[in-house]
């Protein structure tokens, strides 16, 4: 083909390009646009609930906090877990939404960009194939042509797809670079170690207890594990699969220092709503910081192979205003360093009867675990 | 009767028929082969056994992921000996999927496209007898038929909690070393260690071949792409395959042997053990697809009746993507701790790959633009192959970014995406490739018609499976799973119902198999016509024991990148 056909059917095709590149980000455009004006005003609704309840429950609820009686959160609070395609068969083949700053920035990355250029592409090809199809199919009496070579149209293909690499780079590398920042001084530090097979989450700046988490069996399926709620409204209230005994609570809003470790073998702590992955490795820690915009109940569960049950201890993260979060430590046994700040309400003798009183609890709560493996 | 091998294969051979036909006894022949065409036979066969039995593995677990819940573990892990309680049930989980994995790759697509598709024509296509070293190549084959046997009987002596090694097909350290008692794991790692050795022994076989057995004319730049595609392909498997066997010898020390490479207690660490499996694990994935690509390129400039566009881009694209495919291992690794830059580094370089890849792909497009196409079932396979490969590539950029791989790392999305580019890149190319070329192999045609709609079907089939699979990703369900939320049962089982459709399909291409060898009508020597050029449409179908007694000369013109096949010339000369 001479010089002119070839740079017009480059021409054509950059344009053809093009033009699918935007068609295909408009489509996104719209299809994001209608979910983006409803959810956050739901979202903030829910916050604000929230607050109320937990005031109220900071107040009221003392004398239960001192009994250890922390009433987890009910199903209407599960944000991060998947959609069905009953529910909604569009969001179904999306990713959950996000509730981390840092998972909103790749949301919008992936929607954005990597879909509207993966998308693109896919169909640019097959264009070009069904082109190459039906415009050079077998036809008696025209000879193939004998072109091998076309430096420039070589070259063009070469250059093109270097800079749709380099516009997929940057913000890629940006998301990278904000896992660069630590962890605040102050942040709250929550280890999860994966044992075989549940997760264990320790707060080591409030007395370092453990709170073990364990799938909840699902009745009519096989007994799994250990899984049993001791206190909450239902035994059976959370996703199949999702919910655990304990959940792993944190205060939203304000910086986690999460470190992973492995007891055993290799797990994963994974929560696909936080944008959150992080390998729990036997004898390293790792470490990254989470910031949680909103409360509720995040899903997730262990993301590498680790045997038998690895299918069956998924990780369930409750995040809810810092009171309550306090007075869920001091349920567990917890205690704060900080005693101004910690107990602003409280005195210093309330503070250590409740630590008496909560270890006798922790005790309890283990005998009566024992107590329900026998029964298993 | 030029040659001494002719001399020394007639000595004291009684019957007077042409030497270049005769033929040992069965035994013999199939058992104690030297012949390169009768090994890549037996590989062959051996492929679609193994592909069988893998494929029945994917079945068993496409049927337990029908519907939320466990349906048919237990009945499984009574049946392969185990105990009948739900920890063995759901060991047996993860023996499949390890034995899904390692049987896909080490033994139906390194035996097919390189034992088998490699055996065969490599030496036909560069002018050879025959491979550098015949007998090496015999105890390649049946070193990595050992292999197979070694993994299958893993599957029967306990592991651990029940029968069978459940590590997955990474064998990552310590699940496959404290994590798991028992013999299944010993063997699973031999098995490995014999089909790497028997890969390594092949792949310096190829490369002597290649690199020394080249008929006269037959330049580096004039060979077919298939054959750059296997030389890539050897050197490959050549750097790649003695770190595996180091990381698994360690695997097995630290098991037996009392070390602790990769266990911190004493001092070890099982990153490093990933470290070293994806060293080798990354080409590996190259190896699995690049001879798939050499095929599609011969397919494509045969039936468009061109040369190749760019020969020289597509045979350096290999190189490179060969190249840049040894230092981007770490991207299966971004979520175990690694620090921030080498992420970045690792996405930067995993990103670089998808260029050679696209030069590729236009490349095919643009033999095909100009071109005077014609479906025959090969070409409708390879351009299956192109399109499929593409949407398997585009989601590998995806995942190349770290950041993004955060949320997706060992979910859905990634199966999606390996089954895209393997499930339907390399077996879309092989099937290409065994269309191709298996009148050329056995003398006979298979039907046409029913190759079209063993496309069609298993076409439909493999998207129905796969195509879910990144929904069911981005929406959080991990890999390796027996059993899910309930809000992943729709793409699930509609998954399952995908398989159905890929099942009919393999039987359909059985059917074609039995018709060609009951009904197929003889093949001539260059049944594809004026558009195959290379040196196996020379010679009958099919080719005869020894080819090439007296060596073909190439000559100056029959060229893919400067000059084209003058009229009537479009076989090249044999002398």
């Amino acid at each position: 083909m001479s010089f002119a056909v070839a740079t017009r059917d480059i021409r054509h095709a950059l344009y053809a390009l093009l033009a699918l590149i935007g068609l295909v980000f408009a489509v996104q455009g719209l299809s994001a646009a209608a979910p983006a004006a409803t959810a956050p005003e739901v979202a903030s609704e829910a916050g604000a609930d929230e607050a109320a309840t937990a005031t109220e429950d900071g107040a009221a609820g003392d004398e239960d906090a001192a009994q250890g009686s922390y009433e987890p959160l009910g199903p209407e609070w599960i944000k991060g877990q998947p959609t069905s395609f009953e529910e909604d068969p569009w969001k179904s083949t999306q990713f959950q939404d996000q509730y981390t700053e840092d998972g909103e920035y790749a949301l919008w990355m992936n929607n954005y960009i990597l879909t509207p250029v993966i998308v693109a592409i896919s169909l640019f090809v097959l264009f070009l194939l069904i082109l190459v199809m039906v415009r050079y199919r077998r036809r008696e009496g025209r000879e193939a042509s004998r072109t091998t070579h076309n430096t420039l149209i070589e070259v063009v293909w070469t250059i093109v797809p270097v800079l749709i690499l380099v516009v997929i780079a940057v913000p890629s590398i940006t998301l990278l670079a904000r896992q660069y920042k630590t962890a605040p001084e102050d942040a709250i530090t929550i280890k999860a170690t994966g044992y075989q097979w549940y997760w264990g989450y320790t707060y080591p700046d409030q007395g370092g207890f453990e709170v073990i988490s364990y799938m909840l069996n699902e009745p009519g399926q096989p007994v799994i594990n250990e899984g049993k709620r001791e206190v909450g409204s239902e035994p059976w209230d959370g996703p199949a699969q999702l919910e655990v005994d304990n959940r792993m609570v944190v205060p939203v809003g304000v910086p986690l220092r999460i470190q992973t470790i492995g007891a055993d073998v290799i797990h994963s702590f994974a929560v696909p709503s936080l944008w959150f992955k992080m390998d729990a490795v036997p004898g390293r820690i790792n470490e990254r910081v989470l910031t949680i915009k909103e409360p509720g109940i995040y899903y997730g569960q262990c993301s590498e192979l680790c045997g038998a049950k690895h299918g069956y201890m998924p990780i369930a993260i409750e995040a809810v205003p810092m009171e309550r979060w306090r007075e869920w430590v001091r349920s567990k046994g917890g205690t704060f360093e900080n005693e101004a700040e910690a107990a602003a309400a409280g005195d210093a003798v309330e503070t250590g009867g409740t630590t008496e009183s909560t270890a006798a609890d922790e005790g309890e709560s283990e005998a009566a675990a024992a107590a329900e493996t026998t029964e298993a | 009767m030029a040659t001494t091998a002719d001399n020394f294969q007639a000595h004291g051979d009684a019957h007077d028929h042409h030497d270049a036909d005769h033929k040992p006894s069965f035994f013999a022949r199939w058992f104690m082969s030297t012949n390169h065409k009768d090994i890549g036979t037996l590989y062959l066969i051996f492929a679609i056994i193994a592909g069988l039995i893998g494929g029945s593995i994917s079945g068993i677990m496409r049927a337990e992921l029908a519907e939320p819940g466990i349906q048919y573990l237990s009945w499984w892990a009574q049946l392969m000996g185990g105990e009948s309680n739900i920890d063995t049930a759901l060991h047996m989980w993860n023996v499949f999927i390890t034995a899904h994995g390692l049987i896909m790759v080490f033994f139906m697509v390194m035996p097919a496209m390189i034992g088998g598709f490699g055996n065969w024509f490599v030496p036909i296509m560069i002018g050879a007898p025959d491979m550098a070293f015949p007998r090496m190549n015999n105890i390649s084959f049946w070193l990595t038929v050992a292999g197979f046997c070694s993994l299958l009987f893993s599957m029967f002596v306990p592991g651990g909690i029940g029968p069978g090694a459940g590590t997955g097909w990474t064998v990552y350290a310590p699940l496959s070393t404290t994590g798991s008692a028992g013999p299944a794991v010993d063997f699973a790692i031999f098995s490995l260690h014999l089909a790497g050795a028997g890969s390594i022994l092949g792949a310096t076989n190829f490369i002597t071949t290649i690199f020394n057995m080249r008929a006269p004319g037959m330049s580096l730049h004039k060979m077919p792409l298939f054959v750059w595609s296997i030389l890539v392909t050897a050197f490959l498997l050549l750097l790649a395959l003695p770190v595996l066997a180091a990381a698994i010898t360690m695997l097995l020390t630290d098991r037996n042997f009392g070390t602790t490479f990769f266990d911190p207690a004493g001092g070890g660490d099982p990153v490093l053990y990933q470290h070293l499996f994806w060293f080798f694990g990354h080409p590996e994935v190259y190896i699995m697809i690049l001879p798939g690509f050499g095929m599609i390129s011969q397919i494509v400039a045969t039936f468009s009746r061109k040369p190749v566009f760019g020969y020289l881009g597509m045979a350096y694209a290999m190189v490179a993507i060969g190249v840049v495919g040894f230092i981007v291992w770490a991207h299966h690794m971004y979520t175990v701790g690694l620090d921030v830059n080498t992420k970045m580094y690792f996405t930067a370089a995993t990103m670089v790959i998808a260029v050679p890849t696209g030069v590729k792909i236009f490349s095919w497009v643009a033999t095909m633009w100009g071109g005077s196409l014609e479906f025959k079932s090969p070409m409708v396979w390879a351009i299956g192959f192109i399109f499929l490969f593409t949407v398997g590539g585009v989601t590998g950029v995806v995942l190349a970014n770290g950041g993004v791989d955060d949320n997706l790392h060992d979910t859905y999305y990634v199966v999606a995406h390996f089954h895209y580019v393997l499930s339907m890149g390399a077996v879309f190319s092989m099937f290409a490739g065994f269309y191709y070329w298996f009148p050329k192999m056995s003398g006979r045609w298979h039907s046409e018609l029913l190759a079209h709609i063993h496309f069609w079907v298993f076409f439909i089939g493999v998207n129905i499976v796969f195509f879910p699979m990144h929904f069911l990703g981005v929406q959080g369900m991990p890999r390796r799973y027996p059993d899910y939320a309930e809000a992943y049962a729709y793409w699930n089982e509609i998954a399952t119902f995908g398989y159905g459709i890929v099942a009919i399909s393999v039987l359909i291409f059985f059917a074609n198999l039995v018709y060609a060898y009951t009904a197929g009508r003889r093949a001539e020597a260059n049944y594809w016509g004026p558009g195959a050029t290379t040196l196996e449409w020379t010679l009958s179908s099919p080719p005869p024991f020894h080819q090439f007694e007296t060596l073909p000369v190439i000559e100056d013109h029959h060229d893919y990148h400067d000059h084209l096949p003058r009229e009537g010339d479009a076989k090249p000369a044999t002398a």
